[in-house]
């Protein structure tokens, strides 16, 4: 598979079949993230399509400084807040407040149930095959900034602070949001691992 | 001393909040130090432990959605246009 590198190198050269090698490697995260920002699929496509017209009207001026997924990102984080959708940068993250349910826990704060260990013949290889389809639509139902958080940092595997940069935010509240999304996304996995009776 | 000692010592609670910070290695010496205390005398803890780094496994193993191959097409399209309108005026600088 050709590095992203490559592509632009190619894309620069003005090479289509580039351009559309990236389409088709980045389209669905695109979409996945952009539909955190915009009330419809129908507008995040269009978000999506501006940002693949800004790729390559902007090619030339991409120094490289960053990776080309974070310059991506970042074109397409501008292009949905500039299309006048939902806004929620600035809404405050308050870090006091608990991601684990307090009522897991007894008067001393020992867990009041015990954590039974997953098994061990349970890899993430065929968690993320049998459960792929539960873990998604719950990631697709984490509130915006969690899930923007949870799909840059977990899912494209963008560093932290690339992730803060997309973002627009703190550390620390990029720290506290992808918390409370995996705290989450763990309590689905154990609830989907308990309901199959393999807890 | 003891005394001291089993004040600063992490509850279950706490731990549960700081598995994150401590994956992420963003924890204070001292409060890591205090976190591994904690989960060497806790199974509970350790096996929570566990399951986060299970989830994040799992989660990264997501992959975006396959994307329908009839589009190819329209971006072919939309890139010889793109490209004979020339470059945006002032844009996201790399």
């Amino acid at each position: 598979m050709e590095s992203d590198t490559e592509l632009l190198v190619a894309l620069r050269a003005g090479d289509e079949r580039a351009f559309v090698t990236l389409v088709n490697r980045y389209q669905g995260s695109l979409l996945r993230v952009a539909r955190t920002f915009v009330p419809s699929d129908a507008v995040a496509e269009e978000v999506v399509q501006d940002t693949w017209m800004g790729v390559v009207r902007g090619i030339n001026r991409f120094e490289g400084r960053s990776s080309f997924k974070t310059w991506l990102f970042r074109i397409l984080v501008n292009r949905a807040r500039t299309s006048g959708v939902r806004e929620h940068r600035h809404l405050s993250v308050d870090p006091t407040v608990p991601a684990v349910s307090p009522d897991r826990f007894d008067r001393s704060g020992a867990w009041a149930e015990p954590i039974i260990p997953w098994e061990s013949d349970v890899d993430d290889r065929l968690l993320a095959e049998s459960w792929g389809p539960a873990l998604r639509s719950a990631v697709d139902t984490l509130p915006g900034l969690q899930r923007e958080v949870v799909l840059l940092r977990d899912i494209e595997g963008l560093p932290a602070e690339n992730v803060c940069a997309v973002l627009d935010i703190s550390e620390g509240n990029q720290r506290v949001l992808l918390h409370r999304g995996r705290t989450k996304l763990r309590t689905v996995l154990a609830a989907e691992l308990q309901a199959r009776g393999k807890s | 001393m003891n005394l001291l000692r089993r004040r600063e010592d992490l509850v279950c609670r706490q731990v549960a909040e700081l598995v994150n910070d401590y994956l992420e290695n963003v924890l204070p010496r001292t409060e890591r130090k205090r976190f591994e205390r904690h989960l060497a005398g806790c199974p509970n803890c350790a096996a929570y432990l566990e399951q986060i780094r299970t989830t994040i496994a799992t989660i990264g193993r997501l992959t975006p959605d396959d994307f329908n191959p009839e589009v190819s097409q329209e971006f072919t399209e939309l890139y010889r246009a793109w490209r004979n309108e020339g470059p945006a005026l002032a844009d996201e600088p790399g």
